[in-house]
């Protein structure tokens, strides 16, 4: 599965479009990385906690999302943007979506 | 009484680690940009034409970044008359800076020569309190183009 955020894959012919697939993940924080977190803004510096939670959600809305597509019988995902809406204190929504398509 | 002695240390201590933290995160920024230079990252959705054709796979960097207690204060006070808020300045800008710097190291790793199409998105972490920016996340990403292998298939 190749995904991409350019509208071609470079070298490969485009056969066919299956048309969006996306997914999404909505990841609440634990109270150790909240308290740490308000330590850190005394403190100021990199809340290393939310960076790793915030990158695994968005990793789990890419699989989800390539999983759709596989279903579907797709070999590839152009155009791949992300989205990201902190929906209530403490909790966000990472959103990833594409076309998926068939290359040669 | 006891209030504010509080907040004068918490102002002092933002202040101090606050200034510390910042000073090594640019030191540390700089000498990374300079480590990944030759890695090009342009804005442009569409790559040349070459031959053979490269790989490619989208790379993306994140990092939640938050502003000491010293800065928050500053950025308070200038509500008050307006104008710009260079304490927030400095932290998106570190924040770019560390994402896009992730983001290369993630393509470095591939052997990539480019990156294309970088986008950048920019959340502020709600912390309960109105108008408090606070933290921030940065994520950058984009598509590394990178030789392919002999032998691998396409």
């Amino acid at each position: 599965m190749i995904i991409t955020n350019l509208e071609m894959i470079p070298g490969k012919r485009l056969i066919k479009h299956l048309g969006l697939v996306q997914g999404s993940s909505v990841r609440a924080k634990h109270v150790g990385r909240d308290f740490m977190a308000s330590l850190k803004n005394i403190f100021g510096g990199e809340l290393k906690g939310y960076t790793e939670l915030l990158q695994e959600s968005r990793d789990e809305a890419v699989s989800r999302m390539t999983q759709q597509a596989q279903a579907i019988g797709a070999n590839a995902i152009l155009n791949v943007r992300f989205s990201t809406s902190s929906i209530a204190q403490g909790a966000a929504e990472l959103f990833a979506y594409g076309t998926a398509v068939v290359v040669e | 009484m006891s209030n504010l002695i509080v907040l004068a240390i918490f102002l002092v201590v933002g202040y101090g680690f606050g200034t510390y933290a910042e000073n090594r995160h640019y030191r540390s920024i700089r000498q990374r940009e300079r480590d990944l230079r030759h890695i090009y990252v342009v804005a442009t959705k569409y790559p040349p034409v070459d031959n053979p054709p490269p790989e490619s796979t989208l790379v993306a960097g994140n990092v939640v970044i938050s502003v000491d207690y010293f800065k928050r204060f500053l950025a308070g006070l200038r509500n008050l008359w307006g104008g710009r808020v260079s304490s927030y300045e400095t932290l998106l800008d570190r924040a770019r800076r560390e994402a896009v710097l992730r983001m290369k190291a993630q393509a470095a790793a591939l052997g990539a020569a480019y990156i294309f199409n970088i986008k950048f998105q920019t959340m502020s972490i709600y912390q309960g309190r109105r108008n408090s920016v606070g933290s921030v996340e940065v994520l950058a990403y984009g598509t590394a183009l990178y030789p392919a292998r002999p032998g691998s298939p396409s």
